[in-house]
C-alpha cells in the first residue's frame, strides 16, 4: 500500500470528520439521504465499517451503481447461448456467476463450455491469438472505467478469431433515471472517481444544472468518503446545488481525452434495460457499424428461447435495491435462499453488489 | 442449498467448482452425501473416534491404548505447479503435517505419498517434485514409508496429483480439536495472512507485482509444539482454504461463541496488501500453507505468544483477538473505524473488475 493510501485510512482523520458531520446534521435539523452510485464505495463504506461513524438521521444508500448487477438477463443469456455454440467466452470475475434466465456462465462451464476468467481486455485479445482456430468472444461488462480498455484493444486490430459481447454501461443517464423516480428522494449524489479519471467530473455539470442536486467525486479510502460526505452536507445545508471533485489526486475537471476519444470512436450509446430498474435512454454501449466485424451479435445467430426464469427471482427485489428504494434486509430472499454461493439475484453475486457487500460485512452498524 | 421444489430431480444437478472452494457449498456438499453415509451410528461394534468425520476437524482421533491415533489425508492440485515459494510437493507434505499438528500430533510417525500422474508430464517435474517432498518431510522430521503410483491417460488427469497421508501418536487426551474456544481465550496467529493465496493468484494470472509474493508454504508443526509446551491451547486450525476468514468463523461456529478481531493487529505482508488491494481479494479470506490460528486461554496468551516467536517461522505472530460471548457463531472486526462481520468466502475468489 502506498504513503499516499495510508494518509487516507488514518481513523483519527475519519472521527475528526465524523464530527463534522453530526455538526452539519444539527445545522440541517432533518433526515438527509445521499446516494452513491458505485460498489466500490458501498465497499468502503462496509468494509471498514463507516455507517457505524455517520450521524443519525444521514442515511447514505448505494443507487445503480455495479455494472454486473445492472446487466440485464438476456445479456448473460446471450454470452452463455455463444459459449455453448462452442466459442471460448472470456469474461471478467464477477460476470461469471452472474444468472441469467436459467443459467449462468459457471454453469455453462460446469456444463461442458469454455468459459475463461481474464483480468483485462486485452487478456481476452491474446487468448484469441493463442487459440486462432477457436471463436474468442469478450463478454465486456462495466463504466467507462472498462469500456476505454475494452475500446483500445478494439481499436488496435484484434485477431479475426476475436467478438465483443458488449454489456458496457455509462453511467450518467442512470443518474437521471434514479434522480426522476417519484419515490426516491436522494438529496445529493456522492459520484464515483474512478470512472471520473476516464470521463472527468466536468461530465456531471449539465446534471447538476437540470436537477439542482449537489454532486461531489469522491475516492474510496475512508478518508476519502468521509470528506465527499462531508461536502454533500455543506451544499444540503447552504440549499445549493454544486458540483465538486474531492477525489483530485486522480480526477481532473476534461479526463484522459484520449481514452475518451477512443471509446467514442469505438462505441455508441443506446437504450437499454438496466436489470430490476428501468429501460434506460443512452445508458447501454454498443459497437458502431465501423465495428461490426467485431461485435458479436453480428457474427453469431444468437437465438434466445431460454424459457422461463427461475420463479425466485420475481421475489428478488434488486432493482429497488439498485434504485436505493431498499436495503438488502428488507429482501425476504437475503441471506436465505440467496446468498453468494447460490445467488439469485446479480447483487449478490458481484464483490459490488450491495447485497454481496452487507451479506459479507453485515450492514447496520449494531455490533 | 438445494430447491426443495427441485428435489425430486437433484441427482441431474453436478459438482460445481464453488463446492471445492471451502465454505457453506462445501459443507452441504458433505452433508448430504459424505458424512451420514461414512459415520458411524454408535449402536455398532466399531470403536467410535474421539473425533471422527461428523467434527469435519482437520483429522480423526482412535483411541489406542492409553493414547490415541491421530489420523489425516489431504489430495493436492495446484496451478501452477511450481511457484513462487513452493512446490506441489511441498504443499502436499507440509499440508498432512499442518493438519496433523493442529490436532496436537506435532511429531508425525508416518507419511503415505500417492500419484497419480497425466500422460506426457516430464520426467523432470516428477523428479522435481518427489525431492522436493523429501525435503519438506525431512524438515518435519517424518518419513514417507509407504505410496502408489499411478498414470492416467493424456488429458484425463491435470499433470500431476497427490495424495498425501499422516499418521502420529499422541498421549492420553493430549489433542486438541477446533471446538475449544472459551470466552476470554486470546487469538493468536502464527505470521502473516493470505501469502500463500494472493502469491498464487498473481502468479497463475501473470500479474506482475512489485515486491516479492512468495507462499508461505513450510510445516508448522515446530511453531505447535512450542505453543502447547508454552501453555493452554484450547482450539488450533491451519487456515488455509477460505483464510483466517473461514478458519475463525468455523471455530466460532463449533463452539457457539463470537471472535472479536482487530484488524489493525493481524499481520499482513506490505506486498501481499497492495496485491489484495489490485485485486479485489482480502487477505484474509485466502488460504494459508504454513501458518497456525489458535485460541490461548487469557492468563497464557503472552507466553505462547514469544514461545511462538522464538521458532523459525513464528517471528510474526501476533495476538489478533479474542473470544467472546456475544455474536455467536460468527466474527466481528474493528476495523479502526467501526465495525464489522468478518465472514466465510464462498465460492472461487475471484478478482473485480473496477
Amino acid at each position: 500500500m502506498s504513503s499516499e493510501q495510508l494518509q487516507f485510512r488514518n481513523p483519527e482523520q475519519a472521527e475528526q470528520l465524523a464530527d463534522r458531520l453530526e455538526a452539519l446534521m444539527d445545522d440541517i435539523d432533518e433526515p438527509v439521504t445521499l446516494m452513491h452510485v458505485c460498489g466500490s464505495h458501498e465497499q468502503a463504506i462496509a468494509k471498514f465499517g463507516l455507517r457505524s461513524l455517520l450521524p443519525d438521521g444521514l442515511s447514505v444508500r448505494m443507487g445503480p451503481g455495479c455494472p454486473v448487477c445492472v446487466t440485464n438477463m438476456p445479456e448473460v443469456d446471450e454470452a452463455v447461448a455463444v459459449a455453448e455454440q462452442g466459442a471460448i467466452v472470456a469474461t471478467y470475475g464477477d460476470m461469471f456467476r452472474v444468472p441469467g434466465t436459467q443459467k449462468s456462465l459457471a454453469d455453462a462451464r460446469a456444463d461442458g463450455a469454455a468459459v475463461e476468467v481474464v483480468y483485462s481486455a486485452s487478456e481476452a485479445v491474446e487468448l484469441a491469438a493463442e487459440n486462432p482456430e477457436e471463436e474468442v468472444v469478450f463478454f465486456a461488462t462495466g463504466f467507462e472505467t472498462t469500456a476505454a480498455p475494452t475500446a483500445a484493444i478494439l481499436a488496435a486490430d484484434p485477431p479475426p478469431n476475436f467478438s465483443v459481447l458488449s454489456a458496457h454501461k455509462y453511467v450518467p443517464p442512470a443518474m437521471e433515471v434514479v434522480a426522476e423516480m417519484p419515490d426516491v428522494d436522494v438529496d445529493g449524489f456522492l459520484a464515483a472517481g474512478h470512472a471520473a479519471t476516464i470521463t472527468g467530473y466536468g461530465l456531471f455539470e449539465p446534471f447538476v444544472q437540470e436537477y439542482e442536486l449537489p454532486v461531489v467525486v469522491g475516492g474510496f479510502e475512508p478518508v476519502d468518503v468521509m470528506l465527499g460526505i462531508e461536502r454533500l452536507l455543506e451544499y444540503v445545508r447552504d440549499g445549493t446545488a454544486g458540483l465538486e471533485n474531492a477525489y483530485p489526486r486522480c480526477v481532473s475537471e476534461a479526463g484522459n481525452e484520449q481514452a475518451l476519444e477512443t471509446m467514442w470512436s469505438v462505441f455508441e450509446t443506446t437504450s437499454g434495460e438496466w436489470r430490476g430498474i428501468a429501460e434506460i435512454p443512452g445508458a447501454n454501449l454498443v459497437l458502431r457499424e465501423e465495428y461490426a466485424e467485431y461485435d458479436t451479435r453480428e457474427r453469431f445467430d444468437i437465438d434466445l428461447d431460454a424459457g422461463g426464469p427461475d420463479p425466485l427471482t420475481e421475489q428478488c427485489i434488486c432493482g429497488d435495491i439498485m434504485a436505493g428504494k431498499a436495503d438488502p434486509d428488507e429482501c425476504d430472499l437475503f441471506g436465505q435462499e440467496c446468498t453468494p454461493g447460490n445467488p439469485v439475484g446479480a447483487c449478490m453475486v458481484s464483490s459490488e453488489g450491495t447485497c454481496k457487500i452487507w451479506h459479507e460485512y453485515g450492514g447496520h452498524p449494531d455490533l | 442449498m438445494a430447491d426443495k421444489s427441485n428435489a425430486d430431480q437433484k441427482d441431474e444437478s453436478v459438482v460445481t467448482l464453488a463446492h471445492g472452494a471451502g465454505g457453506g457449498a462445501m459443507r452441504s456438499l458433505l452433508d448430504d452425501l459424505v458424512v451420514p453415509q461414512f459415520a458411524g451410528d454408535g449402536e455398532s461394534t466399531v470403536t467410535e473416534p474421539a473425533v471422527g468425520l461428523p467434527e469435519l476437524d482437520d483429522g480423526a482421533v482412535h483411541p489406542v491404548g492409553d493414547g490415541a491415533i491421530v489420523v489425516t489425508t489431504d489430495s493436492h492440485v495446484v496451478s501452477p505447479r511450481f511457484f513462487p515459494g513452493g512446490d506441489i510437493g511441498k504443499l502436499a507434505v507440509a499440508g498432512t503435517v499442518n493438519d496433523l499438528a493442529v490436532m496436537g500430533a506435532t511429531q508425525p510417525t508416518a507419511l503415505t505419498c500417492s500419484l497419480v500422474l497425466e500422460e506426457g508430464t516430464p520426467t523432470a517435474d516428477v523428479k522435481r517434485v518427489i525431492e522436493s517432498m523429501a525435503a519438506t518431510a525431512s524438515e518435519a522430521g517424518v518419513q514417507i514409508s509407504t505410496g502408489d503410483t499411478k498414470v492416467m491417460e493424456n488429458g484425463e488427469v491435470d499433470g500431476i496429483v497427490v495424495n498425501t497421508t499422516g499418521v502420529a501418536y499422541v498421549e492420553g487426551g493430549a489433542f486438541v480439536t477446533d471446538a475449544g474456544l472459551e470466552p476470554g481465550d486470546r487469538i493468536i496467529v502464527s505470521g502473516t495472512m493470505g501469502d500463500h493465496g494472493i502469491s498464487l493468484l498473481s502468479a497463475r494470472e501473470g500479474f506482475d507485482f512489485t515486491g516479492d509474493l512468495e507462499s508461505d508454504v513450510a510445516p508448522v508443526n515446530a511453531i505447535v509444539a512450542a505453543a502447547l509446551e508454552a501453555g493452554e491451547v484450547t482450539a488450533m486450525k491451519d487456515p488455509t482454504r477460505g483464510g483466517l476468514a473461514n478458519a475463525l468463523n468455523e471455530m466460532a461456529g463449533k463452539a457457539d461463541v463470537g471472535i472479536e478481531l482487530e484488524d489493525g493487529a493481524v499481520p499482513v505482508n506490505g506486498a501481499i496488501a497492495s496485491a489484495g488491494e489490485v485485486l479485489g481479494i482480502d487477505p484474509l479470506t485466502v488460504a494459508n500453507e504454513g501458518k497456525v490460528v489458535m485460541a490461548v486461554a487469557e492468563a497464557d496468551a503472552e507466553v505462547v505468544l514469544s514461545a511462538i516467536r522464538g521458532v523459525t517461522g513464528g517471528e510474526e505472530a501476533a495476538i489478533v483477538g479474542q473470544v467472546t460471548e456475544d455474536h455467536a457463531g460468527r466474527v466481528v472486526v474493528d476495523t479502526g473505524f467501526g465495525r464489522r462481520y468478518l465472514s466465510e468466502p464462498e465460492g472461487e475468489a475471484l478478482p473485480r473488475i473496477c
